[in-house]
């Protein structure tokens, strides 16, 4: 090699390190704190302790990220705590609905645009379902037999009043004139096993918390509250499989309705933090055992970045507005 | 245990206290009974409102307080016992100072610089340590949370302007 | 009987060296967690939990119930010492316990509780293993009528125990339940008695309030009689051990009256701190020496740890079997073995045989070898005691300040707990009974709660309370529990007459 060509050589890499490196982007400099706007132990925890142990099994990230649950009024402990958090780029939040009926239910004061979005990790469905003892095959025949009974005497169990599983309820009230009895709890796992043991006539859990029920025969999904039917194709109880359960709209009840399973910052965060996490979540994504998580627990895998997210978001926040409005949900203030 | 003392002044009477305590749980009562009242104490169709356990709960214990409170002013012998002599209530500030100047300590320089400091002045100025003995048990203590929780468990404490000088935050 | 075969292939997953090496770590960790109050098991085993991504599931398993383990044998260890719970279902363990250390039985209160302990979780054990799946039909029976008359049957098991005035224990559980109401019901979803403060959103936590009432509230208390402990004289020798062994046996039926209760509780699942209040409430209705609890008896530290225990290792059944958690480590653990790939169900037990029987028989390994652990360490941790008032009561302040942190992760709990401090002073000093303030405090919600959903259920009549033979059973218990005194004056009277 001549000395021309060294030289040649030299300036290019010198070049390179002067403009476009990797190693100039931003990185935490310090534990990232994973805000969790919930209790231990439900939806939003476990996704939360997954993502946690993925990075640091993978080594993704050189600073260490510790889970810290916020969960006291609906959330709206974690949300503040971020809020308050402005500019610092070392705490995330994930989200579910919380981040709009908190706010819209009690009053608290906070918006999302209070915090900056970063990804959308997935979509969780919700699904009605029944015991599996009861005669109802489809949604309509239940629906009939709830308004048969009368008003008030079928009841529903959810999770929390005010949330998800409530607005669900009502809307489906509205769609089809049926009146339920609606009866919070406090978690998604003790709401499927009060349809087990025939405390409550039907739940419109996640897939995730009514799954080994459904395998073990104890529950049968009527419907998901979704435009198009689920993808996985495994077969899961019987001969039956995610993709098998109709959605809601060819059963006849027009409603669908997605819970946000996503991740935001503070407020006043550069680009390049966001990018930052954007990116990590993205290799988090890509792992084997995320996908194997997405499976089972029949997530809808959508992800979106930058203003396409926010656009969703503020499209959904919209939409939980009027869906709450109608409700009554709204707190006096507001 | 105040027969004990008995050649101490007294700093308060029971019966002091005991007015005191009941006017402030009274008062707790009151504003319990206040909020649920605006939340709805009612018992509709679908059982008791958000506020009709705050609003009774709240009743009850202004109701109770009221009767100790008057049950106590009548009571003589309530007036003469002492409720604590100025040597003990002097040897519980002893603690209780330093110790709300520790929590402050804990918000503002974090819970590490706070509990060394707190551990070490009751050291010197309590159990009249030397400095040699008093220096290594109070860092020693804090370094052991410090890595127990910080390094170990991943649960981050609240630090202050010295970790964060030190990068350690 | 096959589950005998299956638990032997168990012991066989869960004996090699590394599990084994997982145990005796997750013990010792699960120790040192249950002994700093407010980093309490779940908290603890949510912390550790996303280490075990990189072990196999069963490994990760033994480790996690292992830390478990010895939370709950850790939470016993400064209530006795130093009054201060580690873990909520230690607190009725301080009733006794704490007066047998300042009568400088320190070691004998510590080897019962630890013994109890074993006894219980081994009961529990032994049930899951033979009766699985009949006691997880039992669990399903449970809807919120019947979690209420469970609530109900605690309050009256503990209620009339307290001594000092009638009104005074009014006016303390009341103030109890009405600190429980604070934050957001969850019926409504409404936020109450926050008046809009952030710091009131979480409510107010059981844990913060013992804390302070019991523990700072003792150091301030053990202050006026000058800068010591008492009961430092604790005795040191191992043979305090054997000495105490000698007289447990003599506590075998609160024993087992007490594991059945946990065991009962656990499944349900109604909680280990409920189940060690109703355990502790009954023994002493039931003890002879029932008055002088209290006093420091060693039976009073019997009857709630080993209701405790049973109730905790218990209720991992309904966990493993249904999907619903019995605690809030139980809710951790579930999440785990979600994460792991694990579908906890009614299938588990069918399609992950290995796994189940390897959890299992690590639930007899990993107790036996907590026992041994924290029975070794006995007279270390009756010599902390030795160690000077100037140097222990500002690290027990310490400790206690980031206990009360942690809860929450939260500055304004540690300012909380010093004010719970003070209260806890001046009240004890008032005769304010505090124990029902803890009880109510920790039933209050949940007992609201499902009062609320069965009025909802029924749209307001109370007569769902005894709509079935279960929920009927159990309210006709506890209101038998109330008024005992009288019923059995009158017992007395017609067997006299």
């Amino acid at each position: 090699m001549s000395t021309k060509t060294i030289l040649r050589a030299a300036a290019l890499s010198a070049a390179v390190a002067l403009t476009g490196s990797p190693a100039m982007a931003w990185e935490p400099t310090k534990t990232v704190e994973f805000i969790v706007p919930a209790g231990t132990g439900g939806g939003a925890d476990q996704m939360a302790r997954l993502i946690q142990g993925l990075v640091q099994k993978h080594n993704l990230m050189k600073q260490s990220m510790v889970v810290i649950n916020k969960g006291g009024g609906a959330g709206a402990e974690g949300f503040l705590e971020v809020k308050g958090a402005k500019g610092d780029p070392h705490k995330i939040i994930i989200t579910l609905s919380n981040l709009f009926t908190t706010p819209l239910a009690t009053g608290v004061p906070f918006n999302w645009k209070d915090l900056t979005p970063v990804r959308m990790m997935a979509l969780d469905q919700f699904v009605l379902w029944v015991n599996a003892e009861t005669p109802y095959k489809t949604a309509k025949e239940y629906v009939a037999a709830a308004k048969a009974a009368g008003s008030g005497k079928f009841k529903m169990g959810g999770t929390g009043s005010k949330q998800e599983d409530q607005i669900i309820t009502v809307a489906l009230e509205k769609q089809t004139g049926a009146k339920f009895t609606y009866i919070p709890f406090k978690g998604g796992g003790a709401v499927n096993t009060q349809l087990v043991g025939k405390h409550v006539d039907s739940t419109v859990n996640n897939p995730i918390e009514a799954v080994a029920n459904w395998r073990a025969g104890k529950v049968r999904p009527l419907c998901v509250f979704d435009n198009e039917r689920l993808i996985y194709k495994e077969k899961i109880a019987g001969d039956m499989a995610w993709s098998d359960i109709p959605t809601c709209k060819e059963a006849g009840v027009d409603m669908d309705y997605l819970m946000l399973r996503g991740i935001f910052m503070a407020g006043g965060v550069t680009a390049d933090q966001v990018k930052y996490y954007s990116d990590l979540l993205e290799k988090v994504r890509g792992l084997p055992e995320w996908k194997e998580f997405m499976e089972k627990g029949a997530f809808n895998q959508t992800t979106m970045v930058g203003d396409q997210y926010k656009n969703w978001v503020a499209k959904e926040e919209q939409r939980h507005m009027q869906l709450m409005k109608e409700a009554g949900f709204l707190a006096a203030s507001k | 245990m105040s027969d004990n003392h008995s050649h101490d002044r007294s700093a308060a009477s029971t019966r002091t206290l005991e007015l005191v305590v009941a006017a402030l749980i009274f008062l707790l009562g009151a504003i319990a009974a206040y909020d649920g009242n605006r939340i709805g104490a009612g018992w509709g169709i679908e059982g008791p409102q958000a506020g009709y356990f705050p609003f009774y709960i709240g009743l009850i214990i202004c109701f109770a307080t009221a009767v100790i409170f008057v049950r106590a002013l009548w009571d003589r012998a309530k007036a003469r016992e002492m409720f604590v002599s100025r040597s003990q209530l002097l040897l519980v500030f002893k603690m209780l100072v330093p110790s709300i100047l520790y929590v402050v300590g804990v918000g503002t320089i974090g819970i590490y610089v706070s509990s060394t400091l707190y551990i070490a002045f009751f050291m010197l100025w309590l159990g009249r340590y030397t400095w040699i003995r008093t220096v290594p048990v109070a860092l020693g203590v804090s370094v052991v949370f410090f890595l127990l929780f910080e390094v170990w468990f991943l649960v981050p404490l609240p630090k202050g302007p010295l970790e964060a000088l030190l990068g350690l935050d | 009987m096959a589950e005998i075969g299956l638990l032997f292939d168990g012991f066989g997953v869960a004996l090699s060296p590394f599990n084994l090496m997982l145990m005796f770590i997750g013990v010792l960790l699960g120790v040192i967690i249950g002994v700093l109050p407010g980093l309490g098991g779940a908290n603890g085993v949510a912390i550790l939990l996303p280490l075990t991504f990189t072990m196999p599931p069963t490994s990760a398993i033994i480790m996690l119930s292992c830390i478990y383990w010895g939370a709950l044998f850790g939470g016993a260890i400064t209530s006795i010492l130093f009054n201060i719970p580690g873990e909520p279902w230690s607190v009725a363990t301080t009733f006794d316990g704490y007066p047998l250390a300042q009568q400088g039985r320190a070691g004998t209160a510590l080897t019962a509780a630890f013994t109890s302990s074993f006894i219980g979780a081994f009961v529990a054990v032994l049930l899951i293993t033979f009766l699985a799946p009949v006691v997880a039909g039992f669990a399903l029976q449970f809807g919120p009528p019947e979690f209420f008359s469970v609530y109900l049957l605690t309050f009256c098991a503990f209620v009339g125990m307290s001594r000092g005035q009638a009104l005074k224990t009014v006016v303390s559980m009341m103030v109890g339940f009405g600190l429980a109401t604070v934050g957001l019901d969850t019926v409504t979803g409404q936020l109450r008695l926050t008046f809009g403060f952030t710091d009131l959103l979480k409510g107010f936590d059981f844990l913060i309030a013992v804390i302070g009432l019991f523990g700072i509230g003792e150091i301030l208390l053990t202050l006026e009689e000058g800068l010591f402990f008492k009961g430092t004289r604790a005795k040191l020798s191992p043979r305090v051990v054997l000495e105490t062994w000698k007289e447990l046996p003599r506590y075998w039926i609160t024993s087992l009256r007490s594991s059945a209760v946990g065991c009962f509780m656990g499944i349900v699942p109604g909680g280990a701190t409920p189940a060690s209040f109703m355990s502790y409430g009954v023994a002493k209705r039931f003890s002879q020496d029932g008055d002088k609890f209290g006093t420091g008896k060693v039976e009073g530290v019997v009857a709630p740890e080993t209701a405790a225990h049973a109730a905790g290792t218990s209720a991992l059944l309904p966990m493993l079997t249904l999907g619903v958690p019995g605690s809030p480590t139980a809710a951790v653990l579930l999440g785990g073995l979600l994460i792991w790939g694990l579908q906890p169900g009614p299938l588990l037990f069918v399609e992950q045989t290995e796994f189940v029987w390897g959890l299992i028989a690590s639930m007899y390994l990993g107790n036996i070898a907590g026992l041994i652990v924290v029975l070794t360490c006995v007279p270390l941790f009756a010599a902390i005691l030795r160690i000077p008032f100037a140097i222990i009561a500002p690290v027990i302040l310490v400790i206690c300040a980031i206990g009360a942190f942690t809860v929450h992760t939260s500055v304004a709990d540690v300012y909380l707990m010093l004010v719970f401090g003070v209260a806890g002073y001046v009240l004890r000093k008032l005769d304010y009974p505090l124990a029902p303030l803890v009880l109510a405090l920790v039933l209050g919600d949940r007992a609201e709660d499902s009062f609320r959903q069965s009025m909802l259920m029924s749209q307001g009549t109370m007569s769902i309370f005894f709509s079935n033979a279960l929920v009927g059973g159990i309210t006709t218990l506890a209101l038998v529990l109330l008024f005992w005194p009288t019923i059995a004056a009158l017992l007395k009277r017609a067997r006299g007459g």
